[in-house]
């Protein structure tokens, strides 16, 4: 019962730490839905692929992790490079498959 | 300063993002868009790279700019090369790799944050979702690949299914609260070898739950059918989009936070729309009722008998037809004949036949594919109509050719509640005066359903592959 006690006064105070954030959090919920609103269903494809592009920016988490390992054992360099690696075919790849799809939009007069 | 220079970084990641989304949202600033958020991208990444305090080896450094470089190259490759109708395969494999990229992050972040249930819970959370979205976008990879044709059901699916799930949450749940946590959160352990006996246990524990994600992100994806891809694939992009949110939270880094929870509640709001289109809650579509049971609805229907066409008496038909309409399907994509469906427009337009493309919100294998396949042989877009519309249209229609289409002009829909596509509103194509399905033969379509429409009397097959089969069309028509 205690220990139940001890991690709700945890949370409630996570909450009140970052409540700053948690305000962001669901401020951007609002912002993504407003952005999205009122697309037509010819840009859904290319949409879709752009937000897959976008939330590549993971990446910088993993940077992050690399840059700030301390004595990196062999399967943390291996995982972080891993990381990077995947993170950026995330974004590269999805930048350039949307540009690509968009670009054929565009050659219409 | 670094440090403040890096939030400047991030800050601009963030408005780019925003920007950028919101402009992809119209056709004339797409492309732009796109642009923006690349830019913003590079700003944030470079940033992190740079702009930080640490000491960092040079090792390290190293292997960064190796993962980038190398990432980089292939990326760039894999998403110049594909042919336009392998995109969707592409984009849900890049998908699994952000996913599997904030996995990643989870598993090296655990034991450095195993005293914090405020850390532990974007950690595990982020681990969760990334490996669901990684395992599943493979398995949504080799299903639109073709190498997973078929839905794989076991019995009782759903049950195992949503018990799994329930595990993994609970599993997820017991490592945010359990080994390894001192529940006077935010301190650290001072006893070295206490944290490290704990330490190995939960590590033990945290490859469990990994590899529990993984599997559950295949069982996930395993029975959804192949023509339900296209929402399973924005699910995952909106799961990838939480489990980058996650990240963001874990490091208060906000154009993690901005990005990510941009692409989940756009990626949602997407995916819901797409459901909407097929008339489908998202529950159905998820643990829904495509695939082997289907197959047996109408089954015992007196179904008449099916009329063939030859290209001659179908050139001629459209010669002297008013207005045509082309249904195009993934069929289409697939034969790679929408250059030569182009063709066959501007010659039909020039003996004065009005054409139009009538575009059903999910033919395709995602939303939009249609569009973005014809555009690629630079169909004009105003000839690109969306289904309300053209529907209004068909009975004043002569010739319906329908390319490489199925389940989105199939009747059962309108008429069968005992189908398993019943309540999806279709391109209402036997309203028009004659109906023509190129077909390659007469398999089932995609949803695995019969389809009432060819033994309409209206209805005549052209069977052949739609690029081969419309060559030989047009090069009857120049004939005439």
């Amino acid at each position: 019962m205690h220990e139940v006690h001890e991690i709700a006064k945890n949370v409630l105070a996570f909450i009140n730490d970052n409540k700053g954030m948690l305000y962001f959090v669901i401020l951007s919920v609002f912002v993504g839905i407003e952005v999205i609103g009122g697309v037509p269903t010819v840009l859904h494809t290319p949409l879709m692929s752009g937000a897959n592009a976008i939330h590549g920016v993971v990446i910088v988490g993993a940077i992050h992790v690399m840059v700030h390992m301390e004595n990196p054992t062999m399967l943390a360099l291996i995982l972080g490079s891993l990381a990077v690696l995947l993170g950026t075919l995330n974004v590269v790849g999805g930048f350039v498959v949307t540009d690509r799809m968009l670009e054929m939009f565009k050659k219409k007069k | 300063m670094k440090t403040n220079l890096l939030e400047v970084c991030y800050l601009i990641g963030s408005v780019t993002f925003i920007i950028g989304l919101k402009m992809m949202g119209n056709a004339k600033t797409a492309r732009k868009g796109n642009l923006i958020g690349a830019f913003g991208m590079t700003i944030a990444i470079f940033g992190t790279i740079f702009l930080h305090t640490n000491e960092v080896s040079p090792l390290i450094y190293g292997l960064i700019a190796g993962a980038i470089v190398l990432g980089s190259i292939v990326g760039w490759m894999a998403a110049k090369k594909v042919q336009m109708t392998k995109m969707p395969e592409l984009v849900s494999i890049f998908n699994g790799m952000g996913g599997a990229c904030a996995a990643l992050i989870g598993l090296m972040e655990y034991q450095h944050n195993m005293n914090s249930v405020g850390s532990l819970i974007p950690i595990i959370a982020g681990l969760v979702i990334g490996s669901v979205s990684f395992s599943g976008s493979v398995i949504a990879f080799l299903k639109l690949n073709g190498t997973l044709n078929k839905p794989v059901r076991l019995p009782a699916y759903n049950v195992i299914n949503n018990v799994f799930m329930l595990a993994v949450l609970a599993f997820a749940a017991y490592m945010v609260v359990g080994p390894g946590t001192n529940h006077s959160a935010f301190t650290h352990v001072a006893d070295n070898s206490l944290e490290t006996v704990i330490s190995s246990s939960a590590n033990l524990y945290l490859y469990l739950l990994f590899a529990a994600a993984i599997v559950y992100g295949v069982l996930f994806a395993l029975p959804i059918g192949g023509a339900d891809m296209p929402v399973v694939i924005s699910l995952l992009n909106s799961f990838t989009g939480l489990a980058a949110a996650f990240g963001g939270f874990l490091y208060g880094n906000y154009a993690m936070l901005t990005g990510g929870i941009l692409v989940g509640s756009a990626g949602t709001l997407l995916t819901l729309a797409m459901c909407k289109a097929m008339n489908r809650p998202l529950s159905n579509v998820i643990f829904g009722a495509f695939g082997g049971g289907g197959a047996a609805a109408g089954g015992d229907e007196t179904k008449g008998s099916i009329k063939d066409i030859n290209v001659s008496d179908l050139a001629v038909l459209m010669n002297y037809s008013k207005k045509v309409v082309i249904v195009p399907g993934y069929g289409l994509a697939v034969a790679q004949a929408q250059h030569v469906i182009h063709e066959l427009e501007l010659l039909l337009e020039e003996r004065g036949v009005e054409v139009k493309y009538a575009i059903h919100p999910v033919a395709g294998r995602m939303p939009g594919h249609m569009n973005v396949l014809l555009a690629e042989s630079n169909v004009d877009y105003d000839k690109l109509v969306e289904m309300d519309e053209i529907n209004a249209d068909f009975p004043n229609t002569d010739v319906v050719l329908i390319v490489g289409a199925n389940d989105v002009v199939n009747p059962a829909a309108k008429t069968d509640p005992s189908s398993p596509i019943y309540g999806m509103p279709i391109l209402e194509v036997d309203k028009a005066k004659h109906v023509i399905v190129n077909k390659r033969s007469m398999n089932a379509g995609y949803a695995g359903i019969d389809n009432l429409l060819f033994y309409d009397p209206k209805c005549s097959m052209f069977f052949g592959d739609a690029k081969k089969a419309l060559t030989e069309l047009v090069a009857e028509l120049k004939t005439l």
